[in-house]
C-alpha cells in the first residue's frame, strides 16, 4: 500500500459502474472528454456448481470493464456525459464528499488549482431570491395587464447629458437641437455578454449571435450581445448585423487589429464599444486562454501565435481613472466619430464607489456606462483561488453605487449595469427587475446563455471543466470533434424562446406595481425579511 | 379620490366661488380640510401687485420668529390683514391660533436688485422661517410671493367657511384665480404641508390620484434646487417637475407633458421632433411619473393648465363662459358655479394633452 498515492477516495468524483447493466458498448469511454475512464480487465472469482447437488467448483475469469482513471490530471469532473450517452443506465459520476482532490493536486502539481464556473464556496441562498417585490398596486392604483397593456421596456446605453446641458434652442415655442449631444443608443435591459470566441467555442458564440440577430429582427426584442474579447468574424463585422453587436476591448486588445480593417467595410456602426478593466469572477486575475485551446482559427481571428494568451488584469498604459477616461474613452469615441457609446466594465469591489463617482464628474461627457460585475459571474478559465475567494457581491455594491449618483444628483447619466451570477437560480427576469428597482439602468448575463446552450456544469463543482480546452458538449471548447456535439440552431432556438419567456416574465413584474416602464430606483416597490440587509439595501424590512 | 377644482376668471371672484364649487362635488374624504391658493389678487390687496405677500398660519410665538427673521433680512411690513373669525362651538375645524396675510417691502438693499435676486430671497426667506417654526412646532408658512394668498385648513369645509367668513360674499377679499381643494392627507398623520396645493415660486399645483414614483422623483428633485424639499405628499413632486421645467430649463410649458408622462418609444421615434423628445426622455426618465393623478396647474403669468397621467385613471372636465373658464374633477361642480355655460363645450382632458387657458380665456388644447 501506498499511502501517498492519489486513490480513488480523494477525488471530488466516483464513477458508479454496473457491470451486469454493461453491454460494453464503448460509448462512454468514447464521450468522455477528459479520459477519466478506460475500458480494462478484472479479474473475477465464482463458485459455481453445474450439478444437481451441490458440488461448488471455483472459476476465475476475466472480464472486460469501464474503469476509472486515478491521477491528478484524468480525474472525473462529474460531467455526466458517461450516463447521458449510456444506454443502459451502467454508469455515472457520483459525488464524493470525502474528497482531498484540492490537497493532492497542490501537493503533486505544485501549481495553482484552475477551473472555469463560478464561484462554489457559497451556494446557499442569494440575497435577490429573498428580496420580493412587495408593494402592489391595488385600489387607487390598479395593477396592470401584462398580456394586454404596452411596455415601454428600452434602456439607454451611452452619456446621458443632464437636461440643462442638452443642446436644445427654443424655436418658435418649441425645442430644436443645436448640436449633437453625446450618442445614446436604447436597447434591451438585458445584454448578453460578454463572452469571447476563443473561451467559447464558435459554434457556441455564432449560437448566440444567431439567437441576438432573431430577437431583434423576428421577436422586437432589442437585445444586444457584447462580443468579449476574442476578436470578431469579419462576416459579422461587414454585416448588418454588427448594429446588434457591442465590441469589447480588453488588456489583450486581441482581434482589434481586423476590427480596425474592417472599419472601412462596415454597412452599420456597432452598438457600442465595452471597454473591460476586469471581471467578477476573477478580479485582478485576468483572462488566460490555454493554447490548447488557441486552435488555428483563434490564432486567425485573435492577430496571435498558437501560445498561452493572456489578458493582464491590467491595461498598460492605464494608470488611473483620469488616464482611462482621457485616452481610452477619447480614443474609442474618436474612431468612430462620437457615434458609439463607450462604456467601462469594471468587478465589483469595495472600492466601485469612487471609481464610479470619479466617472460621473467625467468632464467630457463621454463616459457611456458603467459595467459592474458581481462576484458570482461566471469565467472560462481561473485560478480557483481567485473564484472562490476573491470579488464582492453585486447587490449592495449596485445599490451603493446608485445612492452614490442620487447624492450627487447624478442618477442615469452614466447608466448603471450590473451583472454576475444573475439568473443563478434560472429566472433572469425577477434578478433583472430587482437589479433596476435597486438603481440599475439594465442587467447584464453571460454564463446563463451557456446553461441554456446545454452547459452540464452547476455551482457545486460539477463539470467546471472549461478551463480544459475539452467541454463535453462543445461549448468552452475549440476541439472539433467536441464542438461538433453543440447544435447551433438548437442552442440560439433556446437562448431566443428563454428571453421570449423573460420578456413576458419582465411584465408579470412590472405589472403588480402599475409601471409601463421600466423600474429603475423604485426601491420603494421592494422588501426584505432581514433587517440588516433591508437597512443596507436601504428598502423596506418586511417580516 | 380627492377632488379638486379651479376657477380663472376676468373678473375678480370671491372665495365662497370656489367653496360652492368644491361642496357640491365632495364625497368620501372631500371634508377634512379645505385648501386654496387666490392669485391676481383684488380687494385690498389689488394695490400691492409686486409686493410679496406672507401666508401662514401659527401660533403668537410663531409670528414673533417669522417677524424676527423678516425683520433679520430687512423685510418691512406694509399691510396686515387678518380674516375676522366666527368661532362657534359646532364647527368641524381645527384652527391655529393666528392667521397672517402681510404685506411686505423688499429689504432696502434689494430696491435695484434683478428680479431673479429677489426672488430667490423671497425662497429663502420663506425656508429660513419654516425651518425657525419646524423647530418648535409653531405654525406653517404657505407661501412669500407677490399677488398671491394661501389658505389651509383642517375640518369641514363647509365649517371653515363659517369659522373664516367665506361664504358671505364681498368685494374686499377677491382673486382671478382660486386653485381650491378639500381633502387632507388621510393616508398617514395629517399634516398641513402635505394639503394641495404646493406652490413656489409663482407656480401652484394641485393633483387627484397619486404618483408611485415618489421616490425616484425625490431622489432627483432634492438635488435640483433648494426650494424642492418637504415632500410630504407625493403630488409634490408634480409642482417641483413644472417650476424646473419651466422655470429653471426655462421650456415651453408643453414639455411638461413630454416629461413626466414621455409618450412610448414607439409612438415618439416616427415624429419630427423624435430626437429632442428622445433626449428629454434619456435626461429627465427620474421626472417621469406613474399612478393615476390629473393635476392642475397655475404658472406665475396666470395661465392655468390641466393634464393627466398617461393612463388616465382620474377624471377631470373644464368648462367656460366669455369671462370665467372652471376646472373640476366632477361635471357637478361644474353645473354649480356656471350652469349658464354652453356645456357640449365642455372638455374631458384626455391622457395625451395639456389643456390650457390663458389669460384672454382662450382654452387650448396642446395634444402631445
Amino acid at each position: 500500500m501506498k499511502v501517498n498515492k492519489i486513490s480513488r477516495d480523494d477525488l471530488d468524483w466516483k464513477i458508479a459502474y454496473r457491470p451486469d447493466r454493461c453491454t460494453l458498448c464503448g460509448k462512454c469511454v468514447a464521450a468522455c472528454p477528459f479520459k477519466s475512464i478506460e475500458v480494462g480487465v478484472e479479474k473475477r472469482r465464482k463458485v459455481i456448481s453445474d450439478h444437481f447437488t451441490p458440488e461448488p467448483k471455483i472459476e476465475f475469469k476475466t472480464i472486460p470493464v469501464i474503469r476509472q482513471k486515478v491521477n491528478e490530471y484524468e480525474f472525473c469532473s462529474g460531467c455526466g456525459i458517461c450516463e447521458r450517452v449510456c444506454p443502459n443506465e451502467a454508469i455515472n459520476p457520483e459525488r464524493n464528499s470525502d474528497s482531498r482532490l484540492g490537497a493532492k493536486y497542490r501537493a503533486t502539481v505544485a501549481d495553482p488549482y484552475k477551473r472555469g464556473g463560478r464561484a462554489n464556496l457559497s451556494t446557499g441562498e442569494r440575497t435577490l431570491d429573498k428580496i420580493r417585490v412587495g408593494r402592489i398596486s391595488q385600489m387607487t392604483d390598479p395593477s396592470l395587464d401584462a398580456l394586454r397593456h404596452t411596455f415601454d421596456m428600452l434602456a439607454p446605453f451611452g452619456r446621458v447629458l443632464p437636461a440643462g446641458e442638452m443642446p436644445f434652442d427654443i424655436q418658435n415655442g418649441k425645442l430644436v437641437m443645436n448640436d449633437a449631444p453625446p450618442k445614446v443608443n436604447w436597447i434591451y435591459p438585458i445584454v448578453i455578454g460578454d463572452m469571447s470566441i476563443g473561451a467559447l467555442s464558435w459554434r457556441m458564440w455564432e449560437a448566440m449571435a444567431i439567437a441576438t440577430a432573431y430577437l431583434n429582427e423576428e421577436c422586437g426584442i432589442p437585445i444586444r450581445m457584447c462580443s468579449g474579447e476574442g476578436g470578431v468574424p469579419v462576416r459579422l463585422l461587414k454585416s448588418k448585423y454588427l448594429k446588434y453587436t457591442i465590441l469589447q476591448i480588453a488588456s489583450g486588445h486581441f482581434g482589434w487589429n481586423r476590427i480596425i480593417n474592417a472599419m472601412p467595410y462596415m454597412q452599420e456602426l456597432p452598438a457600442g464599444v465595452l471597454i473591460k478593466i476586469g471581471q467578477g469572477a476573477k478580479p485582478g486575475d485576468g483572462g488566460l486562454l490555454q493554447a490548447k485551446k488557441v486552435a488555428p482559427h483563434i490564432s486567425e481571428i485573435r492577430g496571435v501565435p498558437k501560445a498561452d494568451l493572456l489578458s493582464p488584469p491590467n491595461h498598460q498604459g492605464l494608470y488611473s481613472i483620469e488616464e482611462s477616461v482621457q485616452k481610452m474613452f477619447l480614443s474609442f469615441n474618436a474612431a468612430f466619430k462620437f457615434q458609439v457609446p463607450v462604456s467601462i466594465k469594471v468587478a465589483a469591489s469595495s472600492t466601485s464607489v469612487s471609481v464610479y463617482n470619479n466617472l460621473l464628474r467625467d468632464p467630457y461627457n463621454i463616459v457611456g456606462g458603467f459595467f459592474m460585475d458581481g462576484i458570482n459571474g461566471g469565467t472560462g478559465a481561473a485560478n480557483e483561488i481567485s473564484l472562490d475567494h476573491t470579488g464582492h457581491p453585486i447587490v449592495s455594491k449596485l445599490r451603493d453605487c446608485y445612492n452614490a449618483a442620487v447624492h450627487q444628483g447624478k442618477q442615469g447619466q452614466i447608466p448603471l449595469w450590473a451583472g454576475g451570477g444573475l439568473g443563478q437560480n434560472w429566472n433572469l427576469a425577477a434578478d433583472a427587475f430587482k437589479m433596476m428597482a435597486l438603481g440599475a439602468n439594465g442587467v447584464f448575463t453571460g454564463k446563463l446563455m451557456l446553461q441554456l446552450a446545454g452547459c452540464v456544469g452547476n455551482d457545486k463543482g460539477k463539470c467546471n471543466a472549461c478551463n480544459t480546452g475539452l467541454c463535453p458538449v462543445g461549448i468552452c471548447t475549440q476541439n472539433p470533434a467536441l464542438v461538433k456535439r453543440l447544435d447551433i440552431d438548437k442552442a440560439a432556438e433556446h437562448i431566443v424562446n428563454y428571453f421570449i419567456s423573460t420578456d413576458y416574465e419582465l411584465k408579470k413584474m412590472l405589472a403588480p406595481i402599475g409601471n409601463s416602464s421600466l423600474p429603475v430606483g423604485r426601491s420603494d416597490c421592494l422588501i426584505y425579511e432581514d433587517k440588516a440587509v433591508a437597512d443596507r439595501l436601504n428598502i423596506q424590512y418586511s417580516c | 379620490m380627492c377632488r379638486i377644482g379651479a376657477i380663472k376668471s376676468k373678473n375678480y371672484i370671491h372665495p365662497s366661488k370656489a367653496l360652492t364649487l368644491m361642496r357640491s362635488m365632495q364625497k368620501g374624504h372631500d371634508n377634512s380640510g379645505f385648501a386654496m391658493v387666490m392669485q391676481d389678487l383684488g380687494g385690498r390687496f389689488a394695490n400691492y401687485k409686486e409686493l410679496p405677500i406672507l401666508s401662514m398660519a401659527c401660533t403668537d410665538e410663531g409670528t414673533k420668529i417669522a417677524e424676527d427673521i423678516l425683520h433679520d433680512v430687512g423685510f418691512s411690513r406694509i399691510m396686515q390683514w387678518n380674516p375676522d373669525i366666527n368661532p362657534q362651538p359646532d364647527l368641524d375645524i381645527e384652527p391655529m391660533p393666528d392667521y397672517i396675510f402681510q404685506v411686505l417691502h423688499y429689504p432696502k438693499s434689494y430696491k435695484y436688485a434683478p428680479q431673479e435676486e429677489k426672488e430667490e430671497l423671497l425662497v429663502e426667506t420663506r425656508l429660513r422661517i419654516r425651518e425657525a417654526l419646524e423647530k418648535t412646532d409653531d405654525g406653517y408658512i404657505y407661501s412669500l410671493w407677490p399677488d398671491v394668498l394661501t389658505l389651509k385648513e383642517i375640518g369641514d369645509p363647509t365649517d371653515i367657511g363659517t369659522y373664516f367668513n367665506l361664504w358671505e360674499e364681498n368685494e374686499d377679499f377677491t382673486a382671478r384665480i382660486i386653485t381650491a381643494q378639500c381633502r387632507q392627507n388621510t393616508n398617514y398623520d395629517i399634516v398641513r404641508y402635505a394639503a394641495h396645493q404646493f406652490f413656489l415660486q409663482g407656480y401652484t399645483a394641485l393633483a387627484n390620484g397619486e404618483n408611485t414614483f415618489y421616490e425616484k422623483n425625490k431622489n432627483i428633485q432634492q438635488s435640483l434646487y433648494k426650494g424642492y424639499l418637504g415632500f410630504e405628499s407625493d403630488s409634490q413632486c408634480f409642482l417641483y417637475t413644472l417650476h424646473y421645467i419651466h422655470k429653471m430649463l426655462k421650456w415651453p410649458l408643453s414639455y411638461y407633458k413630454h416629461t413626466i408622462t414621455p409618450l412610448p418609444f414607439e409612438a415618439a421615434q416616427n415624429r419630427e421632433d423624435a430626437e429632442i423628445l428622445r433626449n428629454i426622455r434619456a435626461a429627465l426618465g427620474n421626472l417621469e411619473i406613474n399612478g393615476p393623478n390629473t393635476i392642475i396647474g397655475v404658472l406665475p403669468d396666470g395661465t392655468l393648465f390641466n393634464t393627466c397621467d398617461a393612463k388616465k385613471l382620474r377624471p377631470v372636465v373644464v368648462g367656460h363662459t366669455a369671462d370665467t373658464a372652471v376646472i373640476a374633477s366632477e361635471v357637478t361642480g361644474l353645473n354649480e358655479i356656471l350652469p349658464e355655460r354652453d356645456w357640449t363645450t365642455d372638455i374631458y382632458t384626455n391622457e395625451r394633452e395639456t389643456v390650457v387657458i390663458t389669460n384672454d380665456l382662450e382654452v387650448q388644447r396642446l395634444q402631445q
